[in-house]
């Protein structure tokens, strides 16, 4: 290795060394290892290449706040993760990572001339550019642009892993092990509360793993956090959660938590998901997430080797890693000098502390630490420029002078830059949860503020910093949160703390620069985007003040990070140019998730098969063996048509509805929505419901049936038979039967409580055979018993009870398709028998099973309206030409009155008519508009337009409904469908074109 | 998701339920006697609270029965359900958490 693998230290196992490889290079690391962490003891610093300018970049951070070290992780072609973060990828033996957004490599990359491009790319650079033509966008600016400036490659191959979910409840949810979460778990926990603590990273500790010198009662950090973890790990209200983001904060204490089970093993094995969602409900929830290092904002500040003070601190202490031999240290808040401290006393050199806190700072402990150490230290300095093309290879200070003025300073020679703009406490989930936020001025960064749920914030997370203070503060909420869920605990004795506390303290916006007309280039505000200083001042200057404005214009804040490192220093920025206060300037609203999550999580098993629930009627294994070809209708699986050898869709239409029509044809109308009303006022409550009269209809009869909304808009139909006096047999469309269903019981339990009457859903208990075509009831006499088929015993609309087959069946005499009908109702597990045995009795007369297409046909043929296809929501019963149902002496039914209003009687309205092309053999396309004269150009007055549309076996040519204004009015008139190839004319006819005196039905 | 108080059944995940609209909008009696204004009225306008809202819920994954809430818009939370039929309890002013 490089010697910047420490000979001892930290927390990984140096008897356990990992092969991987980064961009084709083979690499070695240790069990504990991060990849950033690996990649850093070999003084791999270049990881990868930025979003719009594509610059060199490299790694910032120690963890999830990362914004440049995004690269691919691939096990196999379908298992490539792009966009993760190097900081959170743990190694184990053979990884592969790659970097991204780079070509042909990582030194040269051909992108980069967007660079030297730059200032052709300002803000606003895509709104202003590509807005016309419109076309464009989608042919060639948005392609090229997604090309040229994504991230990452999505895997070609469908995600084979599993992904498990479940739910959780729990007393107290400690989001966070850090100081702040453990103490809060420890008494929470005592106190009898059930608890669940998760924290995002490998192993518990957070800030403490970073740590090195500190005592806690008495113990090193190290053996005092084993100690606590193990102290949690045996009590069996806890369960601790590693690996796992608490990503959503969610309504009512609702929140999701992304495990990664299997991501840091060499070999998962297949039992094991992949990730696992937790949706956990807490009656109480700690926050304890901690705070995210700033970044300082000068020219420069993105090179490869600039980084994280803390960050540097974690690599030294957990990792064993120097991030660098020779060190400047920009200092904007206190702790920055205790980093200095800590690498210079593992060997790095520091080469100067540039003091860049904020003028007034007072002295902090850390920095009286590094006088102390003799470390080089200048005063007021500014960061004027960082040099070096794919590693940072010297520094320019500057001298702030007593009046704001820069003047130049000296250059330091380095390979690492380590800055502080000190520390933003990780409000996210606090905000999720619609908690407000406080701008705490002495912190310079907002805190959580009034909760809006059942949760808490501690340590870091609310600014209370320094070791034992978050420990104390920790204790306390996790004794406030068991209390407020029922369990009363005390809390112990206080920890007793030996510790460094640099503060959180620091700066926001840019360091100072010289005066200038521009803000100088390159000062990235946001890495990830690729945002600087002068993008934001081009905003203002283009007149936007508010931060969402700002933040969309520029989209800084806007990448995968979510302005974790970012978004304080582009309020500062703005702040400091508009002379506000940073609460003044507004704050950007946190969303899930805190870091991105797979799509995999949120689908789970719900994929393929499993997607979504299937239906199927009983006849759907016998279809399915003769070929059919299916359609899904809602979560139906529906026989669309039956092939015979050799034919298409349409042949075999042709076929089945000419067999309907001449010998005999069955079909599973079993999807129909069937709703048994009952009780003494059944027939007053569909009276109140449908436009129907019921009260004169007989006992074994039934009646097509209409529905409207009170909006007076038709919003279901089917036929509704009376079994007794006090029961009706509902049915209702097949997308219907739910809603329908709803609306019943709306009626029934809101607005007419003065009746007796409860309605049941019998849609899937009943399997329904319809049997259609002039030979109907030859085929179901061989088979019925107990039923008299005779016309006079069992004509159009009557229904009788008996036998088929043996087993008990309601039998109704309706048609959906003009002819001489029956519909077959058994119990659904007799479906599948019936079925057969109707298909087999069926023979000799040559029965034909047809599919929705035919029936859709047959149905069209005679002028049968489809809910939802020939209609809208805005037609009302005369617009549908069924206003014939409406009884009309009754005083009132859902929609009366709305079909008084002067509107719903106005002249003009579409009304439904039969449509023939004047050419029979065009057939025309369904959902075509309809105008009045040809030859029109666009924009045309669009008079009406087609809902069904056909060819017709029967009758030799093509034939469409539609509707057009004012229709009933237009019988004879030629209109016109224009289409791309010209326009089409249409006779306006009625909308029966088949057996138009209905004899056929009574045959 | 949030958790809905079932009168009949007690708390339950939203998933359960189907929302309803606004409580307490009274279909006329005899909406022949109602003049187009108050039709339009009790058909379409509705109000947009903002804080203290009485709203329907179903039951629709569990017992079926719609019932009323008074639920604070601007936080989500539930001051009260309550049956259908019945007023609206009276309720302290929304606290800050639930
Ligand atoms: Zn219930």
């Amino acid at each position: 290795m490089s010697g910047l693998r420490t000979p001892a230290g930290g927390r990984v196992d140096r008897g356990r060394p990992l092969r991987f490889t980064f961009d084709g290079r083979a690499y070695t690391g240790f069990a504990g290892d991060t990849l950033a962490s690996a990649l850093l003891a070999h003084g791999v610093h270049l990881v990868g290449r930025s979003f719009k300018y594509h610059r060199p970049r490299g790694i910032v951070a120690a963890g999830s706040e990362e914004p440049n070290a995004l690269v691919t992780v691939a096990r196999d072609a379908a298992r490539r993760t792009p966009n993760v973060r190097a900081t959170q990828v743990e190694l184990y033996d053979g990884l592969v990572a790659e970097s991204q957004n780079r070509w042909p490599n990582l030194s040269f990359d051909v992108g980069a001339i967007n660079n030297l491009l730059s200032p052709l790319i300002p803000a606003g650079f895509y709104n202003k550019t590509f807005m016309w033509p419109r076309k464009a966008w989608f042919a060639l600016y948005e392609p090229q642009i997604r090309a040229a400036a994504g991230f990452g490659v999505a895997p070609a191959h469908a995600d084979p892993d599993r992904y498990a979910q479940r739910f959780a409840h729990c007393d107290v949810l400690v989001v966070g092990a850090g100081p702040a979460g453990l103490a809060a778990a420890l008494t929470a926990a005592a106190a009898g509360a059930r608890v669940l603590l998760c924290d995002e990273q490998a192993e518990f500790g957070g800030a403490l793993l970073d740590e090195h010198d500190a005592v806690i009662d008495g113990a090193p950090v190290a053996a005092w956090l084993a100690a606590t973890v193990a102290t949690l790990r045996t009590n069996p209200r806890v369960t601790l959660l590693p690996r796992t983001t608490a990503f959503g904060y969610f309504p009512h204490n609702n929140i999701g938590l992304a495990e990664r089970v299997t991501d840091h093993l060499a070999d998962p094995t297949p039992t094991q998901p992949r990730e696992r969602l937790w949706q956990v409900r807490a009656r109480e929830v700690v926050l304890a997430a901690g705070a995210i290092e700033r970044p300082l904002v000068f020219p420069g500040n993105d090179r490869p080797g600039v980084m994280l003070a803390s960050a540097a601190r974690s690599y030294l202490h957990r990792y064993g890693v120097k991030v660098g031999t020779r060190a400047v240290v920009a200092a904007g808040c206190d702790a920055a000098f205790q980093a200095a401290v800590e690498l210079a006393a593992a060997g790095v050199t520091i080469a100067v502390i540039a003091d860049v806190r904020a003028p007034g700072s007072p002295p902090g402990p850390a920095e009286a630490a590094a006088r102390a150490a003799g470390l080089a230290i200048e005063a007021s300095a500014t960061v004027l420029g960082a040099s070096g093309r794919l590693r940072v290879a010297g520094v320019t200070l500057g001298r702030v002078g007593t009046d704001g003025s820069v003047t130049p300073g000296a250059r330091h020679a380095c390979d690492v830059l380590l800055m502080s703009g000190g520390y933003t406490p990780s409000v996210h989930l606090h905000s999720q949860s619609r908690g407000k936020l406080a701008f705490d001025e002495t912190l310079g960064a907002f805190v959580p503020g009034a909760a809006a749920e059942r949760t808490r914030s501690a340590g870091l997370a609310r600014g209370a910093h320094g070791l034992a203070t978050a420990l104390d503060d920790g204790a306390a909420a996790g004794l406030a949160a068991a209390a407020a869920s029922g369990h009363r605990g005390d809390s112990g004795p206080r920890h007793a703390v030996r510790a460094l506390d640099g503060g959180v303290a620091g700066r926001a916006g840019a360091l100072p620069q010289p005066a200038g007309p521009l803000p100088p280039a390159k000062a990235f505000v946001d890495f990830q985007h690729d945002v600087t200083t002068r993008d934001l001042a081009l905003a203002r200057r283009e007149g936007f003040e508010a931060i969402e404005h700002i933040k969309r214009y520029t989209t800084t804040g806007m990448a995968t990070d979510q302005g974790k490192t970012s978004g304080l220093n582009a309020l500062g920025y703005v702040a400091d140019e508009s002379a506000r206060a940073i609460p003044d300037v507004g704050l950007t609203t946190f969303r899930m998730p805190y870091t991105p999550v797979t799509f995999g999580l949120f689908a789970g098993v719900a994929r393929g098969d499993l997607f979504d629930p299937v239906r199927r009627t009983p006849s759907h294994d016998w279809a399915s063996a003769r070929g059919a070809v299916f359609e899904d209708v809602g979560m139906w699986k529906r026989a669309r048509f039956f092939p015979a050898t050799g034919e298409d869709l349409h042949a075999a239409v042709d076929r089945e509805c000419l067999a309907v029509r001449h010998r005999v044809g069955m079909f599973d109308a079993s999807t129909l929505g069937k709703i048994e009303v009952v009780g003494k006022d059944a027939a007053t409550f569909l009276n109140r419901l449908y436009v129907n009269n019921w009260a004169n209809l007989g006992i074994n009869r039934s009646r097509y049936g209409i529905l409207l909304r009170d909006d007076g808009f038709v919003y279901d139909d089917g036929v509704i038979a009376r079994l007794a006096d006090d029961r009706f047999h509902v049915t209702t469309t097949t997308g219907g039967a739910a809603r329908v269903f709803a609306m019943m019981e709306d009626y029934i339990q809101t607005e007419w409580t003065d009746l007796s009457v409860w309605i049941t859903s019998t849609t899937e208990q009943w399997a329904v055979v319809a049997v259609q075509g002039p030979r109907a009831r030859d085929v179901l006499a061989k088979l019925v018993t107990d039923v008299d088929l005779a016309p006079a015993a069992l004509p159009h609309m009557a229904v009788a009870r008996g036998r088929i087959c043996g087993v008990p069946m309601l039998l109704f005499r309706v048609s959906f398709s003009g002819e001489l009908g029956f519909e077959v109702n058994v119990a659904a597990d007799y479906g599948a028998e019936v079925w057969a045995a109707i298909h087999a009795a069926g023979q000799e007369h040559g029965i034909t099973p047809y599919g929705t297409e035919a029936m859709h046909v047959l149905r069209a043929e005679k002028g049968y309206i489809i809910v939802g296809q020939d209609t809208d929501g805005t037609m009302t019963p005369d617009d549908a030409a069924v206003a014939w149902a409406i009884g009309k002496t009754k005083p009132d039914f859902v929609g009366k009155r709305s079909l008084e209003r002067a509107t719903m009687k106005a002249a003009g309205r579409k009304q439904l008519v039969g449509l023939e092309t004047v050419d029979p053999g065009i057939v025309l396309e369904e959902g075509a508009q309809v105008v009045a004269a040809p030859g029109q150009t666009p924009p045309m007055k669009m008079i009406g337009h087609v809902t069904s549309s056909y060819h017709s076996a029967s009758l030799g040519r093509s034939i469409a409904l539609g509707v057009v204004a004012g229709g009933r009015a237009r019988l004879g008139e030629t209109l016109y469908v224009p289409m791309p190839a010209g326009d089409i004319a249409v006779k306006v006819v009625g909308p029966v074109f088949y057996d138009r005196e209905g004899a056929r039905l009574n045959g | 998701m949030l958790i809905i108080d079932c009168p009949y059944c007690g708390p339950r995940p939203e998933l359960e339920f189907a929302h309803g609209g606004q409580a307490h909008v009274v279909r006329p009696a005899d909406p022949s006697k109602s003049s187009d204004d108050e039709w339009t009225e009790y058909l379409y306008l509705r109000l947009n609270t903002r804080g203290v809202y009485a709203e329907r819920w179903r039951h629709a994954r569990g017992c079926g029965r719609f019932f009323n809430a008074l639920r604070d818009t601007t936080t989500d939370h539930f001051l009260a359900t309550y049956r259908a039929g019945e007023r609206p309890p009276t309720v302290a002013a929304p606290r800050s958490a639930p």
